[in-house]
């Protein structure tokens, strides 16, 4: 494409969120006496008001980026590289978070790229209904989240990794010291290994059974918390690596709560706190859950639930 | 709708995070979180320059294979990214449990062989040897940094 030689002097218009302008002012920040957050690669935010269908007027909040890091050749490339992902996702989220303290407004998928604001403003006087649609359902509301681990269950990864390597050179250990005492090499083929291997099915089994308790638990949990809120959704647990904590994921929700039983809700998970079954609430995050716009199936989940 | 009214509430329930993994209060700070959020959700909007969805689709999964390697996974016994426990529930673990039989399996051979070539190379009498090859096999997890590269090698 034409970025591919793109020099300095050529940008794109950088697009975090969608908001409802509601008269008082486009820029939240300027409201309440601050400057404009920074935005990606430090480029001030700016706010884009754009009269829509119905007297609603809706606002994106973009920044200025330059085509030679966020043209579509270069944000291949980039995309892959995890530190520069760190940077941007982190600042992406900044922003949103820094705007949600406004009122409602609808989180863009990370890295969508315009050539002008020009081209932003058609998209939104395009798809005006949807977003309004989506700004009243998310108005006064955020998302919380909440990750139960199962303390000890230390397996899928590290810890499991650390305990075969121990067994391993246990293992290999055992044989050595066998070999010291030589004679009866026929029998000690055999045996460790067969008596082994059957410990280690045993405790497996049992932990197999401990986790199936635990995931039954955090079904639990999950459906309490679910009472609080007007929808919920499951993201992937995380892999020990990704969460940073050795212990098994067995709930990793998103919760759209409203504004007025946030402190219940943070009640809720703190009390169904176990010895063996830590909740950890995350939150306020912008509702970056629940505005998946492209037919996703628990998308819809949404729509459904109003606020009783 | 109006802006003042919803402040206060924030800040005094913004802040919880039991169990205390990380103190950050404030700002959800785990990477994980943040990533699993804005590459994954929010809403989809096409851009004039733009990777396209299905690209960033298969860029999460990449990522999250990024996070642990393919190989490392696997030698950990686990495939979580296509056999998520919240969504199959324990369904994973047998096969995890059989995966792991036959590794156990071909690891002990191993040893069993080395250590037969540990008694004919050193008569008997090197009592660590075969345990000292072993850990080496064992700590070959390599950097995330350098499975990235690796991977952005393979595609280009």
């Amino acid at each position: 494409m034409a970025e591919q030689g793109a020099g300095p002097a050529e940008t794109g218009t950088y697009l975090y969120a969608i908001g409802a302008n509601t008269g008082v002012d486009a820029e939240p920040w300027a409201a309440a006496g601050r400057p404009a957050p920074d935005g990606v690669l430090g480029a001030p935010v700016r706010a884009l008001a754009e009269r829509a269908p119905a007297d609603s007027e809706l606002v994106a909040y973009v920044s200025t980026v330059p085509l030679t890091e966020f043209g579509e050749e270069a944000l291949r490339r980039n995309l892959e590289d995890l530190a520069w992902l760190e940077t941007v996702a982190r600042a992406h989220h900044q922003v949103l978070t820094s705007l949600m303290e406004a009122g409602p407004m609808l989180p863009v998928r990370l890295v969508t790229v315009y050539r002008g604001d020009e081209h932003v403003r058609a998209m939104l006087r395009d798809r005006a209904a949807e977003f309004a649609d989506l700004l009243v359902r998310m108005s006064g509301r955020k998302e919380w989240g909440v990750k139960v681990y199962a303390v000890g269950e230390g397996e899928p990864a590290q810890a499991a990794g650390a305990g075969r390597a121990r067994a391993r050179r246990a293992g290999a250990e055992r044989a050595g010291a066998e070999q010291g005492g030589a004679g009866r090499a026929g029998a000690a083929t055999e045996r460790p290994g067969t008596a082994y291997l059957k410990r280690r099915s045993e405790s497996l089994r049992g932990q197999e059974e401990r986790r199936r308790r635990a995931m039954n638990r955090a079904e639990h949990i999950d459906s309490v918390l679910s009472r609080f809120a007007v929808a919920t959704r499951h993201h992937r647990a995380q892999d020990p690596r990704l969460s940073g904590r050795a212990d098994l994921m067995v709930l990793n929700g998103a919760y759209l709560v409203d504004d007025g039983l946030a402190g219940d809700f943070a009640a809720a998970a703190a009390e169904l706190r176990e010895d063996d079954l830590e909740v950890e609430l995350t939150g306020p995050w912008p509702p970056y859950s629940f505005t998946i716009s492209d037919s996703d199936d628990d998308a819809t989940r949404v729509a459904g639930g109003g606020p009783t | 709708m109006n802006g003042e009214s919803r402040q206060p509430a924030q800040a005094t329930v913004g802040t919880p995070t039991y169990g205390g993994a990380q103190g950050s209060g404030r700002e959800p700070a785990n990477l994980g979180d943040i990533l699993e959020r804005v590459l994954d959700k929010g809403i989809v909007i096409a851009g004039d320059i733009r990777v396209n969805l299905l690209d960033i689709e298969l860029l999460t999964i990449k990522l999250r294979l990024l996070i642990v390697s393919v190989e490392t996974a696997r030698e950990l016994g686990i495939d979580w990214w296509e056999h998520d426990p919240w969504l199959t529930g324990s369904a994973a673990e047998p096969r995890e449990l059989e995966e792991e039989n036959r590794r156990l399996r071909e690891r002990i051979a191993d040893l069993e062989e080395a250590r037969g070539g540990a008694e004919l190379e050193a008569g008997g009498d090197d009592d660590g040897g075969a345990g000292r090859r072993r850990e080496v096999t064992a700590s070959q997890s390599r950097p995330i940094r350098r499975r990235a590269s690796e991977s952005s090698r393979r595609r280009g």
